[in-house]
């Protein structure tokens, strides 16, 4: 099953500096409409529990909105952008469609593969990368593209992209963005 | 070809800061007050007059769509802006983001005015963090400047702006899973009527309109109907800008003049075909929904919305697809055909199985594993899904489909080992 959620789950409540976040998320929806705000909601809660989105997130999001939980993790599941299982440091995210494809994504694709061991949706065993394939990042002028966490990665080939890898392994995440 | 001097996005490529302050050098934010003191009724005659149709992909009359919000009922009125830029190949909304922003804001205090709005929101695709990170510094500065908030830009018109960041949803681009997105649901279309005009978001009128859309506003209105409408070739006015990508020497997104010739377009700015454009074999012009349109066609045709439609594809987002002649074409397009199965909402039966039954009858016929009757059921299946669906979603996926086996059925025919 692609969606499931962990039999284990960690207990999550927001962080302060995120509940004051959150109020300021608020006030650009009407009050009689804070449900608005739940794509917003879980990115950061996504973002405070290191990329991914375990239940009592979901919970957490549902009780702040006023929610049922199974329409929270109706959305969790609907939008490509939450991970309800945890995730290397850095998700790497390949852009598979055509216009990325005729510039070569495939090549990137092996490269990454190969130089890391492990395949799609899998992540290698340091907790270092996790490896997703995702639909047009509509950055197609700049093919081909990879999306590492927020930033985009463009005219990569396969040997840039394994050095794009060594340096973020490194830390040196300036590295040939 | 569109003059230097005729250029709308003259930072496209952020070649200068994004900032408030250099884009008023660029001739941003300059007698906003008084484009807008000229009242609602002229705005809008203003943008119809231009000629301006939406540059989100269906090219509609701006206009039009802006007259249909009645003005006096006393309702919350909203503007929303379009920036859920998915279409595969399509990434010019992105460079505005992130080169021309205070184009945008501008543009929507206008448009926000001429609807009756006080309110406007732009959904940004999940994906674009940075460009949304931009943009909503922009949206800071103009605060600051007091060009947004209370009476914006000393206009007499109160407007807020604010971005709201979309998750990672194709079919969010489609207007009303956009709003049904906004209001925090599943992006999933709805049944029209009512239209998004009469009731939009919060059961409000609403008009939303693409970023181009509203980024091109203040310049029409700023050098004149007369001008934009003298651009281009009747009732396909203006500029446009244009995403190359594929098999260019130099892919790019460039601002160029509506019915530049295709192959114009893809030599003069894109540095040609890789290998000569006699080593084209076919371009998708408008974005993976429209259909593809093989070297024959692409000698002679021109970017616009009737010249497209005339030889069976379109304008759409105005993303130019070049494919080579080492380009597997069946292959290309059961790609796309992957991307509608994995971006359908399910709402519909004809979409919901019908996309992943179409990838896997793709998929079977790059491989080369089908029959060559299996061309003629794909068809029939991908008209059995065109039209009969809430949202275009459907036809969007039919058509990459249809245009293959128009102009390419002798090589699917060949591929296939089993006759």
């Amino acid at each position: 099953m692609k969606y499931q959620l962990l039999e284990i789950d960690p207990l999550f409540t927001f962080n302060t500096g995120n509940m004051a976040e959150i109020e300021k998320i608020l006030l650009k929806y009407p009050s009689s409409f804070p449900q608005s705000a739940v794509l917003p909601l879980l990115d950061i809660a996504q973002r405070q529990n290191s990329g991914w989105l375990c239940k009592s997130a979901l919970d957490e999001v549902a009780k702040i909105l006023h929610m049922p939980f199974m329409q929270v993790y109706e959305i969790a599941t609907f939008y490509s952008m939450y991970n309800l299982k945890p995730t290397g440091k850095y998700l790497l995210q390949f852009c598979r469609t055509t216009p990325c494809w005729l510039k070569g994504a495939d090549d990137v694709e092996l490269a990454c593969k190969k130089h890391l061991g492990v395949g799609m949706d899998e992540t290698t065993q340091d907790g270092m990368f996790t490896l997703k394939q995702v639909e047009c990042l509509g950055a197609c002028v700049h093919a081909p593209v990879v999306q590492i966490n927020d930033d985009y990665y463009e005219n990569l080939n396969k040997d840039s992209v394994v050095e794009l890898l060594e340096n973020l392994r490194r830390g040196d995440v300036t590295g040939t963005r | 070809m569109l003059q230097e001097q005729d250029k709308i996005f003259t930072n496209l490529h952020g070649q200068n800061p994004w900032n408030l302050k250099d884009a008023k050098k660029r001739g941003d934010w300059d007698g906003t007050a008084d484009l807008i003191k000229q009242g609602q009724v002229e705005l809008v005659n203003q943008i119809k007059a231009s000629g301006l149709r939406g540059r989100g992909g269906a090219g509609f009359s701006t206009g039009t769509k802006w007259s249909f919000i009645r003005c006096d009922d006393g309702t919350p009125h909203y503007l929303v802006i379009n920036a859920d830029e998915s279409e595969p190949g399509t990434c010019k909304d992105r460079d505005i983001l992130r080169a021309e922003p205070h184009k945008l804001i501008e543009g929507a205090l206008i448009a926000g005015y001429a609807i009756n709005s006080h309110v406007g929101y732009i959904y940004v695709r999940g994906e674009y963090y940075r460009e949304a990170e931009i943009l909503q510094k922009a949206i800071d500065e103009a605060y600051e400047a007091k060009l947004l908030g209370k009476n914006a830009a000393e206009s007499g018109w109160d407007f807020d702006l604010y971005v709201h960041k979309g998750a990672g949803a194709y079919i969010c681009g489609e207007e009303s899973a956009l709003l049904e997105s906004l209001e925090g649901k599943k992006g999933q279309p709805r049944l029209k009527p009512p239209f998004p005009a009469q009731k939009g978001l919060y059961g409000c009128p609403t008009i939303i309109n693409n970023v181009e859309t509203i980024s091109v506003v203040p310049t029409i209105l700023r050098r004149g109907a007369i001008w934009f409408a003298s651009l281009g070739r009747p009732n396909n006015s203006g500029s446009k800008i244009f995403s190359i990508s594929g098999h260019v020497n130099h892919p790019c997104t460039v601002e160029e003049e509506m019915g530049i010739p295709l192959k114009t377009l893809i030599e003069k700015h894109a540095g040609g075909v890789i290998g000569g454009w006699d080593n084209l074999l076919a371009v998708i012009p408008g974005g993976s929904s429209v259909p593809l349109l093989p070297k024959s066609i692409c000698d002679t045709v021109l970017m616009d919305f009737d010249s497209l439609k005339e030889v069976k594809s379109g304008l759409g987002t105005a993303a130019v697809i070049v494919m080579d002649q080492s380009t597997d074409i069946i292959e290309a397009i059961a790609r796309l055909s992957k991307f509608y199965m994995h971006e359908s909402c399910g709402q519909c039966s004809p979409c919901r199985e019908g996309t992943g039954w179409m990838w896997r009858m793709m998929d079977k016929l790059a491989k080369g594993h089908g029959k060559s009757s299996d061309i003629d059921l794909l068809l029939n299946i991908s008209q059995e899904i065109e039209g009969h669906t809430i949202c275009a979603l459907g036809d969007a996926a039919a058509w990459p489909v249809q245009g293959l086996i128009r102009h390419f059925r002798s090589e699917i025919e060949k591929r296939q080992q089993h006759g």
